[in-house]
């Protein structure tokens, strides 16, 4: 079997007093689209930050392309080839669209096929690129936080809850950028709610709750179980089909 | 080519554009438009002080840090012209040694500052640098020896740069190109370039890195960008601008003293004109500047006129009497606060529609 692109081995966070993984075991397969799914609070945010460094592990390791990225800081990380979609339309107000993806690009220079690209996923942001990220709507501050890890071809990249708060037609244009991102042979950890969208996206699986791995598997079989559905994430998928 | 100048930051708004061509104008001829020493010395005041806002601006605009270090550098530069000049001699040696020197330590010095307190939060930096320069202060102060102590420097500048110098016999537009007007000029061209290089910082990719660290550095370092090291170079760039600032101060006042370069009123002063102008707009700072400069010097003298003005109105003479000119001065900034929070530049920009 070949070894996964990102694996963490019994990873401890405590944030203050707070003990809030409490030893995840994870494997997220390189060319892949793995699916963290969970309650709230269960700490999927928090162990994306892990990986990127924002909260140091307390214990346990965090191996990315066969090195140790335990304790690097967060520049180190995101420069050693994962890019982070933070939730929350993490864009920046004050600089322009352009400005935004211009800074993601580490070279400092966007390719032009890749912007064309990128303008073929999110066509808005082709039409605001010169406006400030600040005036653009919800949805589309949402697709130009992910174009900026897109503006590059990224090894990993790790994406936290992308369709929080958007409506139901900017959720289904979302999904379709992320198949094509996919199809482009991208290896993506999504951490997201809706079931429905991460079944469509995921080809692996992996469950959290109380900061534990608590399932990991191909999502095919979670989709066609609806029991294992239900004991672990209260769902009656029945009721969504 | 004014693209290029400028770094493709126009003003973008015509009103905000026509104002800053009339100060751009104003310093450029200064020596010709106005006679006595008090209007040059202002404008030669606004040149350096335009220097030393947008530096600071760089640093509370652009980048998020507040500090009040910012008069220590702009007091390095002073010091280093004035001890350069006073100990070695009045020539231009001495001028380039002082400045170098000043700029080096400056340098140094905010690097040193950054690298040990840009990583705990902003507050407790803004203490920090409080602190350091507040230490410094009374050192220039105790060192009396090689700083004058309270009494400051007095000096000799190099013989072309004397109010006895005169460069020919005849006059230009009426006025005598002398030791003055040349120091003027050094003063208005070497901060019009060093506000130009700071406009081609913040428009340059390090800049945007600056702006993003600024709105939110735990985005920029998951972007790659390591925020400290950023925070840092910013530091030392602006530290470098105010030391030249307090050298040129230093030339044209031919005197370095902790009143003219150290004082904590100097850096509120600085505070208050990077805010009435606008934080984040290098434009801000010519605004700013000139504005609160203009006031400083000109405020007490109308308010004079004004008092005589009303001196049979009750109240109204003692409301605008020349001694209450800090009252107004007071009242003038909350009001500008209240109606332009985003500084006047940035208030007039919003007028057109431009951010």
């Amino acid at each position: 079997m070949p070894e996964p692109l990102l694996s963490l081995d019994g990873v401890h966070t405590h944030i203050g007093r707070y003990h809030i993984l409490q030893g995840v075991d994870l494997a997220v397969p390189r060319g892949g689209f793995t699916v963290l799914l969970g309650r709230n609070g269960a700490g999927k945010t928090t162990t994306l930050r892990t990986i990127m460094g924002m909260w140091k592990a307390s214990k346990g390791s965090i191996r990315f392309a066969g090195n140790d990225v335990t304790a690097r800081p967060t520049p180190q990380i995101a420069s050693a080839g994962i890019a982070y979609v933070p939730e929350n339309m993490s864009i920046f107000a004050g600089l322009t669209v352009r400005e935004n993806l211009v800074l993601a690009a580490r070279s400092g220079e966007i390719d032009p096929k890749r912007l064309e690209w990128i303008f073929s996923l999110f066509p808005a942001l082709q039409r605001f690129f010169g406006l400030a990220a600040g005036a653009l709507s919800g949805g589309q501050k949402q697709m130009l936080s992910i174009a900026r890890a897109l503006i590059e071809p990224r090894e990993l990249i790790l994406v936290d809850e992308p369709t929080k708060g958007l409506a139901p037609a900017i959720v289904s244009n979302m999904i379709r950028a992320f198949r094509e991102v996919k199809n482009a042979g991208a290896t993506v950890l999504l951490v997201e709610q809706n079931f429905m969208a991460a079944r469509m996206l995921g080809d692996t699986v992996a469950v959290m709750d109380d900061g534990r791995i608590v399932h990991q598997g191909l999502m095919a079989e979670l989709a066609a179980d609806h029991a294992l559905q239900h004991r672990l994430l209260g769902l009656h998928l029945d009721k969504h089909q | 080519m004014l693209g290029r100048i400028l770094s493709g930051d126009f003003p973008r708004a015509w009103p905000l554009m026509v104002v800053l061509l009339i100060i751009l104008l104003t310093l450029a001829l200064a020596p010709f438009l106005f006679s006595g020493a008090q209007p040059l010395n202002v404008a030669a005041k606004i040149c350096v002080f335009i220097l030393l806002v947008a530096s600071y601006d760089l640093l509370l605009g652009y980048t998020g840090i507040v500090s009040f270090a910012h008069t220590m550098f702009f007091g390095i530069g002073g010091y280093g012209a004035a001890i350069a000049l006073a100990r070695i001699g009045p020539d231009w040696g001495s001028v380039a040694i002082g400045t170098l020197a000043a700029m080096i330590v400056a340098g140094v010095l905010a690097l040193v500052i950054g690298l040990f307190s840009l990583r705990v939060r902003a507050i407790f930096f803004a203490m920090i640098t409080l602190a350091v320069a507040t230490a410094f202060a009374v050192l220039a102060s105790q060192l009396s020896g090689i700083t004058g102590g309270e009494d400051g420097l007095s000096y000799r500048v190099p013989e072309i740069l004397r109010p006895s110098f005169r460069l020919s016999e005849g006059t230009v537009l009426g006025t005598a190109i002398n030791g003055r007007v040349i120091t003027y000029y050094i003063v208005f061209f070497a901060a019009l370039a060093g506000f130009l290089v700071l406009l081609r910082i913040v428009n340059s990719p390090f800049g945007r890195v600056l702006q993003a660290i600024r709105e939110n550095d735990f985005r920029a370092e998951a972007l790659g960008y390591p925020v400290v090291v950023y925070r840092s170079i910013a530091s030392v760039a602006s530290a470098v601008m105010a030391a030249l600032a307090g050298v040129l101060l230093a030339l044209w006042l031919r005197y370095t003293g902790p009143d003219t370069t150290l004082s904590f009123a100097i850096m509120i002063d600085v505070l208050l004109m990077v805010v009435i102008g606008g934080m984040g707009t290098m434009y801000g700072a010519v605004i700013g500047a000139s504005l609160m400069i203009l006031a400083e010097n000109y405020l007490q003298a109308l308010m004079k006129g004004l008092g005589e003005a009303a001196s049979g109105v009750p109240f109204a003479s003692a409301l605008l009497s020349a001694d209450r000119w800090l009252l107004w001065l007071g009242i003038l900034f909350i009001l500008s606060v209240y109606f332009f929070p985003a500084g006047i530049v940035g208030k007039l920009r919003a007028l057109t529609g431009k951010r």
